[in-house]
């Protein structure tokens, strides 16, 4: 598949949000650390409704016809990506309570608030889910196919965002181990399941080939002719291509930068914000290779069409 | 009714003559135009229904060359109507077709990604989803003659390659003839159950091309005559 940046920045920005405020939520809810300070709170929860809604409007960037937008809340009831923006909307006034109500301190609505954010925080996984989904609901691409893909989403959506309140907790004077082993579990969490989703897409399976695709299926078949000139709409959606190579590089990069690298720095690094910031904007520039790559590799059957074996 | 096209692969010759009236008759249909991009420049490429591609199937010297005409197969379980999040994509109750509602679409390319096989193109200009229309604009005009009623590409396949007609009548000349040629479906496994068939090529002995053994008189008479002829 052709990784269009505007949706690789949305689904990175938005995973990130979605784990930034379920932690914040969670943390807030069983006081991790003593709590984090009401400034501190707001300034997490503000951030991450501002990368979802960065997400959301990057994702408006993929679309060649955008005054249709508002139409996509119409079919949720079939499509995961209706689903995602429902819940993502269904997630603003919630979240935007919760932290309204943080932001007062008023004892009296103190369930209230809770309740808010709790509704909130299912709403944030849910949306999570179905941004994987999306992906995974495609039975066209096999290296999308799979529970891993939502899996990994959540995942790696948590860690992104335990990193970012882990950013916000280092200025704010509290103390920080418990933020920190967070960052760490997710981390453990997030880079295994992403080592499985890789030894899992690397060997073929029994999917689709060409032969299956033309239904010749008793002899060989190669493509002699594609039928166009000059490329078309299929081969620039689906026609892209990572050199393996490439690929074995970038994943390399996705565990060094991602994982290995934040991980050895929060641990043997110490807490100075400087460092921790290090720490988080490696991560995350890891992410960014990660969902790259989630692109870059899926091989879309079409592609069997077009000369492809198997895909 | 499930409207669908049955296509042989025994007799299709590879003109792109389906190809060619398809976007003839849809360039001004219900999903009209069908941009193209640089139609006259170095890299011309543009919006298709229909696309036709050529496959050799087995080693020489058994092996043969396929064409083969790939449109929306107006599937009955179609994922790229389910996916759709605005609703632009359905299909029709009471005849199957597969359609896209040209003022709904936003341009997501997300149906493009369910569909299994390549049937839908992006118009870059119009920022729509466009496809095969089954050329539902044609099939029921009362104005035309009856037997005109019909997809633009069947009307003009030389080689009669294209069948029209309902896949759900078991007495339908469509029917009738996937029952009798073995008509199969593209990559059944996925599930999306497509209405377009397709017929096998049909068996043939190789014609043989070494050992002939010795010409015969007739091919002695061919022989002298071929010498004396000029070309
Ligand atoms: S061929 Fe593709 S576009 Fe046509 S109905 Fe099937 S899945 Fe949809
Ligand atoms: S491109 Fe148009 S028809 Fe296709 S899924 Fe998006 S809105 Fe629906
Ligand atoms: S017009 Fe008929 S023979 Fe020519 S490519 Fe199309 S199906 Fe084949």
């Amino acid at each position: 598949m052709h990784p269009a940046f505007s949706v690789i920045f949305f689904t990175v920005s938005s995973g990130a949000g979605f784990g930034l405020f379920t932690l914040l939520y969670l943390m807030d809810l069983f006081g991790l650390d003593g709590g984090l300070p009401v400034e501190q709170k707001l300034i997490a929860g503000i951030l991450a409704l501002v990368l979802v809604a960065a997400g959301l409007t990057s994702s408006m960037f993929h679309l060649a016809n955008p005054k249709n937008a508002w139409r996509a809340f119409s079919r949720f009831r079939t499509s995961w990506l209706s689903r995602e923006g429902v819940f993502a909307m269904a997630f603003y006034p919630f979240a935007i309570i919760y932290l309204g109500l943080t932001w007062l301190v008023l004892p009296e609505l103190e369930v209230l608030r809770l309740m808010a954010g709790a509704l909130a925080t299912l709403l944030a996984w849910i949306t999570l889910f179905s941004t994987g989904m999306i992906y995974g609901c495609l039975k066209t691409i096999r290296q999308w196919n799979s529970p891993l893909v939502p899996a990994n989403y959540l995942a790696l959506g948590h860690f992104s965002g335990a990193l970012l309140l882990l950013a916000v907790a280092s200025n704010g004077q509290v103390a920080l181990t418990g933020y920190v082993t967070l960052v760490l579990a997710l981390l453990v969490v997030a880079a295994s399941l992403k080592a499985i989703y890789y030894f899992w897409i690397a060997s073929p399976g029994t999917g689709s080939t060409i032969k299956t695709a033309t239904g010749f299926t008793r002899g060989t078949v190669r493509l002699l002719d594609t039928g166009h000139t000059h490329g078309t709409f299929l081969t620039q959606e689906f026609g892209f291509q990572v050199a393996r190579k490439f690929s074995l590089t970038l994943k390399t990069c996705v565990f060094l930068a991602g994982f290995v690298i934040p991980a050895l720095i929060l641990t043997v690094g110490g807490s100075a914000a400087i460092t921790i910031y290090a720490a988080v904007l490696t991560a995350l520039l890891g992410m960014v290779a990660e969902r790259w790559l989630f692109f870059a590799e899926a091989r879309h059957v079409v592609n069997l069409y077009h000369g492809a074996q198997h895909c | 009714m499930r409207l669908g096209l049955v296509i042989d692969l025994d007799v299709c010759v590879g003109c792109h003559a389906c190809a060619i009236a398809c976007k003839e008759w849809n360039a001004s249909g219900t999903t009209a135009p069908l941009t193209d991009y640089q139609p006259y420049g170095a890299e011309p490429s543009g919006v298709w229904f229909n696309r036709i591609r050529s496959y050799e199937v087995g080693e020489y010297p058994n092996n043969k060359t396929i064409n083969f005409p790939m449109s929306c197969m107006h599937c009955e379980d179609a994922d790229c109507v389910t996916v759709c999040p605005t609703g632009a994509s359905y299909k029709r109750a009471e005849d199957g077709i597969v359609l896209v509602d040209q003022n709904k679409c936003m341009g997501c390319n997300y149906c493009s990604w369910a569909c299994p096989y390549g049937a839908r193109e992006l118009d870059r200009e119009s920022g729509t989803m466009k496809k095969c229309t089954l050329c539902v604009d044609r099939i029921y005009d009362l104005q035309i003659p009856i037997e005109e009623r019909q997809p633009a590409c069947v009307l003009t396949c030389p080689a009669h390659a294209r069948m029209f007609g309902d896949l759900d009548d078991p007495g339908s000349a469509v029917s009738s003839v996937v029952r009798e040629r073995g008509g199969y479906q593209l990559m059944p496994e996925l599930g999306y159950n497509p209405t377009n068939h397709y017929l096998p090529v049909r068996t043939a002995k190789p014609i043989p091309t070494e050992n002939l053994g010795k010409p015969g008189f007739k091919d002695k008479i061919k022989g002298i005559a071929n010498r004396i002829v000029k070309r």
